[in-house]
């Protein structure tokens, strides 16, 4: 007994990002097969089929990294597509042209792209904050709190043009999401938050108050304002994502960013970040985007219904958090 | 400068109507090793929850290092110099054994506010050393403490309270969950501390350990203590006399 947790404790565990990847491998070798078998062409081997995998889900994926700091903190956030909308709604009424006679502020008109950004970003920002502030300080349940936020972030996108969507942005707002800035800006943002959290009093705490919030307590972290900060962020990356679409789409809509909130969760499970809080990377999300867009290519080169899509990705999820859950356990058996 | 470091002066704590700790007399001096015994719900807890300020007591006085204090909370009472070993381990799962030590107090390199960059190799090497000082050995520095055996959580948890405690440690029944094994490097840790001469409050429900450690023996009962006995002058047997109220009747001065 004694001896196999000596063995065990020397040993450097295999990172669960080693498996996420290997079934990305696998998911993606079972599209390459049935690939040439019914299609009679490649999967993996298209640059544009690549390119397109990754540009529809990189924008989630911005979202997903902000999920993924709240998650590691034990806690949750469903309000991220929500935010997204009411953002995107909020930006783009500061980023029209004034040849638009429908402008939501005629008089603010042809601004400079910083500030729809400006806008975006605040906006993005505020709403995490109220949901860590709210979480932090009333300890009310990270599900509800941001359950509260998610309907009523979609009641002020809704709200604010009465249902009308917001179009004709400037050019150089125009120019945030187009091409392949997607991706460009996920992955800055990735390895930003990836070198947050491996090398910085930020992630070192983020993770210590999602491993055990008590000690944390106790060894002197504050944790609340630690709390709000991790919400503000994701809030803020949100925003960020609402830009990008909104910017990339050349409208915000009040319906923009529906479910986002659980895709970017679900990128996040899959990738190896724990709900129990305390385990996770930016590397593991972001193979779980990837996994994501996989399946989503795949499927469509495969010519399946969309139904079975979203069926698949719901299994996926499931097996995820099984297969976390079980890690847990045998973790709770060797100590 | 007075030889005494800790005093306590009619310290009280009631929860609503109960007397968990009535009127308790303590003093501890400089170097000395004190345990403090009695059955389950005596107080003793209770005791030490009051001098770290994990709670506010309800009437008395603490004396810290020849000051009357009065800390808001437990990071305060750590940053006058007192580490508390909880029974409950403080210690994140997820983390490392280097970010264990250095929990709240991060070494850092560069400062940039909430995203300071920190110092890992500093703290490894720290730790590395503080290990060294309190005998400790773990294969992995760099492993999850989830992975490690309760031995070695615990010792991480004590190297870490030996490591920072400039002036006094609080070992909250440091072995209660530990192996035979175990609990001889834990005690060698504590033996480690008086050569050093850091003064020590050790809850301790083992006698045999109790009797092999420390010079001085306070017994709780009922939330009072009815008895400090000096470890050459007193045996088991008067010990458990006194933890079951044979002995002792209303309290003694500590």
């Amino acid at each position: 007994m004694t001896a196999t947790v000596t063995a065990t404790a020397g040993r450097p565990a295999r990172p669960p990002e080693m498996n996420v990847f290997l079934g990305l491998l696998g998911i993606a070798l079972v599209f390459e097969v049935l690939g040439w078998i019914f299609i009679g062409q490649s999967f993996v081997f298209n640059l544009q089929r690549l390119q397109i995998i990754i540009l529809q889900v990189s924008i989630v994926g911005i979202i997903a990294v902000g999920v993924t700091q709240v998650i590691i903190t034990g806690g949750i956030d469903l309000s991220s597509g929500s935010v997204v909308g009411a953002t995107a709604m909020i930006a783009m009424s500061f980023a029209q042209v004034s040849d638009n006679a429908r402008a939501v502020y005629p008089a603010l008109t042809d601004l400079p792209v910083i500030v729809p950004i400006a806008v975006a970003l605040l906006c993005g920002l505020l709403a995490g904050a109220a949901n860590g502030a709210l979480i932090a300080y009333t300890k009310i349940p990270p599900f509800i709190a941001t359950l509260g936020m998610m309907v009523a972030a979609r009641g002020i996108s809704k709200w604010y043009t009465k249902g009308q969507p917001v179009s004709f942005p400037t050019d150089s707002y125009a120019a945030i999401g187009a091409g392949l800035n997607p991706v460009l800006l996920f992955i800055v943002i990735a390895v930003l938050f990836h070198l947050a959290l491996n090398y910085t009093l930020y992630g070192k705490h983020t993770y210590a108050i999602g491993s055990n919030a008590e000690a944390a307590r106790i060894s002197g972290i504050k944790v609340e304002r630690h709390l709000v900060m991790v919400y503000a962020i994701a809030g803020m990356l949100a925003g960020t994502a609402a830009l990008i679409l909104s910017s990339k789409n050349l409208t915000a809509q009040a319906g923009m960013g529906v479910m986002y909130e659980l895709d970017a969760i679900a990128m996040a499970v899959i990738g190896g970040v724990s709900l129990a809080g305390g385990r996770g990377s930016i590397l593991g999300t972001a193979l779980g985007m990837l996994i994501f867009g996989v399946i989503i290519s795949g499927f469509t080169f495969l010519r399946i219904d969309a139904y079975y899509q979203e069926m698949i990705k719901g299994v996926i999820i499931v097996v995820a958090v099984v297969a976390d859950v079980a890690r847990q356990k045998r973790r709770a058996r060797m100590v | 400068m007075s030889d005494i470091i800790l005093e306590t002066r009619g310290l009280t704590k009631r929860y609503g109507g109960v007397h968990a700790l009535e009127d308790a007399n303590f003093t501890l001096r400089r170097g000395e090793h004190i345990a403090v015994v009695g059955d389950n719900g005596a107080g003793k807890s209770t005791f030490v929850r009051q001098i770290t300020a994990v709670e506010q007591r309800t009437a008395g006085e603490v004396f810290f290092d020849g000051q009357a204090v009065n800390f808001a909370g437990p990071l305060e009472a750590r940053e006058s110099g007192i580490e508390t070993v909880f029974q409950n381990l403080a210690l994140a799962d997820d983390l490392d054994v280097p970010s264990n030590l250095y929990l709240g107090r991060e070494i850092i390199k560069f400062n940039l506010g909430p995203f300071s960059i920190l110092d890992r190799k500093a703290m490894r090497v720290a730790t590395q050393k503080a290990l060294d000082t309190t005998a400790v050995r773990i294969p992995n520095l760099s492993n999850p403490i989830r992975n490690m055996s309760g031995g070695q959580r615990q010792c991480v948890a004590i190297a870490r309270a030996a490591a920072f405690a400039s002036k006094l440690i609080i070992m909250d029944e440091p072995t209660a969950a530990l192996g035979v094994q175990e609990t001889g490097q834990v005690e060698n840790i504590i033996r480690g501390l008086k050569a050093r001469g850091v003064p020590l409050i050790l809850i301790s429900h083992n006698l045999r350990q109790v009797f092999d450690l420390v010079d001085r023996i306070v017994v709780f009962r009922r939330g009072r203590i009815v008895a400090s006995l000096r470890r050459e002058e007193t045996d088991g047997n008067d010990i458990v006399s006194y933890i079951t109220g044979v002995k002792g009747g209303e309290g003694a001065r500590a």
